[in-house]
């Protein structure tokens, strides 16, 4: 008897310390009804910044993209972008041109002078964008979830291809939280059925089967049943999704003394206390990660076919 | 003596009280983090408790919960120096009583405030607690005064100055006003709460190049504070296991000077950047202090265990085995050299390879490592205290081999586990394949961690049941309430007055 349960610990041991991808290249399709292409307005006001929920005030209105940026769209983006020769490929990697940081020479900052920077590998398991046969792809399924795996330079790049930028800190935040002091997007409470975080996790493997659930598409929590799974709305009070949980997002800020680049909203391997709307991660210009992903902000002025949020919540 | 008086009043009572309430605040609070979030076990013990969590108050509930059980671990340090170290009785009783009345202030209302709602009374009412224990480690330090000719050493073969001044007692003198300073730079912070003083994790600042002076000073507070107490339980444990002879002659000037190197280097973290070269410098003095204690303990359990096994001329097979004899007496030297893999290699490679690593992780794994490897710390100082206690109370033959290997082996399991997950990236780069590591690294965690606290559940259920035998093992206790050991001075040879001192052994 001792024999036997020394030896199902060895072999839990040794089967549980395997390294293979755990990773997904197909997986059902699930559509969700909301609108990757959609806009939100933002508008300018006062709102409560960060844990201490201190006031502060952007003094302008602005939009932010209704969604992560998806597999989709980046992959769209890709094809145009390498086509008008704008991005390259180099081993397994898109790589561009970015003009450079200014530098402090602060301690442990890192010089990122102009040059051609990693955009996004996708060689690599963990990236649902492939280049194929001359194209960029998109694992099946997968065509509606984050897009993933992509640096900072990669995000920019994205949204500077279309005129747009990433939301600075304070923009991100504002559209998270509206104007009170709530903890997340959606209000104070927090649950599996609520957002794709680190409690998520079971449910979503077993509606999306495969080895293990990640991303979820964009726009999936919102009050929809799927099979036996009933959902909560987790719009933020503008209406956007998935600002809390799902993957991370890049937003745009190159503070001084640093070249870190910050992280909102949390994602699907995290606990709840980086779900919150002032929690942060930052990470260098050219990390790439599974949970990594995206949304652009643009000026009200510079846009010409605005939709409303209104309507996009009644689709 | 009653019960309440054995509780309350005897070394050996008040560090079972205060290892008791700290369990308790641990079983509670721990049901709040952490799986049983997703067990659902955190909204049964909100609902049950009627705690308030408003989640943008997270950070400031976790550094009052955390402030309790170091109170509580302060006053078990407290206690056993004060049995430990010669002193006179009165000076005993009156740092003790007032050390104890601060935890439990500080314990009782600082939680009451952080978990059921904003009560400022319990707020003040945690800061009066605090002050105590401030207060009693100010008198400690009056009572550990080196300088008194009574507490000279009397025994050459302990580390002394030429005129006979002891130096074990003058490292714990220097270990107490270090702290007492240390934990101005706490309070001080604090006190400008509501004054436009944030509160903050310490792990939220890495990366923030334009941290205020107040934000390093608690970043550097809770440096020293938790260093200090790891040097305090060392010297402690050296006492215990009767530490002396040329290994004691060398560890000790070093744990002053490193102690003193170290304490200066966490405080001028909030004036320069060159703090963290002083602090590197004094570790090596009270780490290698530490080992000289290991080295010497060894030594000793080969050598006794040899006796008591009936060894002769011991081959190295046997001078293992009697090494291993009696875990309660190896555990605690051994989770220092364990430490070094699990905190102080850490600390030292993320030092040396922060720029090319570390911080090329995101903010948060960075975060992970860092609060796993001080977590491991606090733990380890844990296990330490609870093995000490296990030989205080008194367990013997199988039940005290069951205790101090499952202590050792649960905890060491544990903290590797807990090390190597923390830092997953460094062993396997790619986040997709990581899974295996993390199931596993996180079964073996809550596999050790289990074991542990079940463990300690017996200990104190067995305590409490003997509470109960109006002739069980506590009267023993209570009729004999000082730690059993050699100290290093005997006042009473020193100055010919009897029944005045705490090392007298027995009730007078």
């Amino acid at each position: 008897m001792k024999k036997l349960i020394y030896l199902t610990f060895v072999i839990a041991l040794f089967t549980g310390c395997s390294t293979d991808a755990v990773f997904n290249t197909e997986t059902k399709r699930i559509e969700t009804g909301v609108n990757p292409d959609a806009w939100v307005v933002i508008p300018a006001g006062p709102f409560y910044y960060n844990m201490h929920a201190s006031k502060e005030n952007i003094d302008y209105d602005y939009e932010m993209m209704l969604t992560h940026v998806t597999n989709q769209q980046y992959a769209n983006y890709l094809n145009a972008a390498y086509a008008q020769k704008i991005i390259k490929i180099d081993s397994g990697r898109v790589m561009g041109y970015y003009p450079g940081d200014p530098y402090d020479g602060y301690l442990h900052e890192w010089e990122i002078p102009e040059g051609e920077y990693l955009h996004i590998p996708f060689d690599k398991a963990g990236s649902h964008i492939k280049f194929k046969d001359g194209k960029f792809v998109v694992h099946k399924g997968y065509e509606n979830h984050p897009a993933v795996m992509i640096t900072w330079f990669g995000a920019k790049a994205y949204a500077d291809f279309y005129g747009y930028r990433l939301p600075t800190e304070k923009e991100w935040a504002k559209a998270a939280r509206g104007t009170d002091k709530r903890a997340y997007p959606w209000g104070d409470e927090i649950n599996e059925k609520i957002c794709n975080y680190g409690s998520t996790t079971n449910a979503l493997q077993r509606l999306f089967g495969g080895k293990i659930a990640r991303t979820s598409p964009v726009g999936y929590f919102n009050g929809k049943t799927y099979g036996d799974f009933e959902t909560e709305d987790n719009r933020s009070p503008y209406g956007l999704y998935d600002m809390g949980g799902n993957a991370w997002q890049w937003v745009g800020d190159d503070y001084p003394k640093v070249h870190y680049r910050y992280l909102r909203g949390g994602s699907f391997i995290n606990y709840e206390y980086n779900i919150f709307v002032w929690a942060r991660n930052s990470a260098g210009p050219d990390f790439y990660n599974i949970n990594i992903g995206f949304r652009c902000a643009r000026d009200i002025a510079e846009v010409i076919d605005t939709i409303e949020v209104t309507e996009i919540i009644e689709e | 003596m009653t019960r309440f008086n054995y509780l309350f009043t005897s070394t050996k009572g008040l560090i079972l009280t205060a290892i008791s309430l700290i369990a308790i605040v641990t079983a509670i609070f721990n049901t709040l983090s952490g799986p049983m979030v997703e067990w659902g076990i955190r909204d049964l013990t909100v609902k049950w408790l009627g705690m308030d969590l408003n989640p943008a108050e997270r950070a400031g509930r976790i550094i009052m919960l955390y402030h309790t059980i170091a109170m509580a671990v302060v006053a078990i340090e407290v206690y056993m120096m004060t049995s430990v170290i010669p002193m006179r009785k009165h000076e005993q009783k009156n740092i003790n009583m007032l050390v104890t009345v601060g935890y439990m202030l500080a314990m009782v209302f600082g939680l009451g405030f952080a978990y059921w709602g904003h009560n400022f009374t319990f707020h003040g009412l945690f800061l009066v607690g605090q002050s105590l224990v401030f207060f009693s480690g100010v008198m400690l330090a009056v009572a550990l005064n080196p300088w008194k000719k009574e507490y000279y050493v009397t025994d050459k073969d302990y580390a002394h100055f030429k005129s006979g001044m002891d130096m074990e007692r003058m490292a714990f003198f220097i270990m107490t006003l270090a702290m007492i300073i240390s934990a101005g730079f706490g309070a001080v912070t604090g006190s400008f709460w509501a004054n436009g003083h944030e509160t903050f994790l310490a792990e939220d600042l890495i990366r923030d190049p334009n941290k205020t002076h107040l934000q390093k000073a608690i970043v550097g507070h809770l440096h020293i504070m938790l260093t200090l107490i790891a040097v305090s339980i060392t010297l402690v444990v050296g006492r215990w296991l009767q530490f002396k002879g040329i290994f004691h002659k060398i560890a000790m000037p070093l744990m002053i000077v490193g102690t003193i190197i170290i304490s200066g280097g966490v405080w001028s973290v909030v004036w320069t950047h060159m703090a963290h070269t002083f602090i590197y410098i004094g570790s090596v003095g009270v780490m290698f202090s530490a080992l000289m204690l290991v080295i010497f303990s060894w030594n000793k359990l080969i050598h006794d265990n040899s006796i008591e096994l009936g060894y002769k001329n011991p081959n190295i097979f046997q001078k293992i085995k009697a090494l291993l004899h009696d875990p309660i007496k190896f555990g605690p030297t051994w989770q220092m050299v364990f430490m070094n893999f699990t905190v102080s290699g850490v600390g030292i490679f993320m030092a040396i390879k922060l720029e090319q690593i570390f911080r090329v992780w995101p903010a948060r794994e960075e975060r992970i490592t860092l609060t796993g490897h001080w977590h491991i710390l606090a733990a380890i100082i844990a296990t330490i205290i609870l093995m000490y206690y296990a030989d205080i109370a008194g367990l013997k033959g199988k039940k005290r081999k069951w205790f101090g290997w499952i202590m050792i082996i649960g905890s060491d399991v544990a903290f590797a586990s807990m090390t190597i997950y923390s830092m997953k990236r460094l062993f396997i780069p790619e986040e997709v394949a990581q899974q295996g590591l993390m199931n596993t690294t996180m079964l073996l965690a809550d596999f050790g961690l289990g074991a542990l606290l079940i463990l300690v559940a017996i200990l104190l259920g067995w305590k409490l049941f003997d509470l109960f035998d109006g002739k069980g093992v506590w009267t023993k206790e209570a009729a004999n309430p000082e730690l059993e050991l050699e100290r290093t001075s005997n006042p009473v040879l020193n100055i010919k007055r009897e029944n005045e001192f705490n090392s007298e052994g027995g009730e007078k």
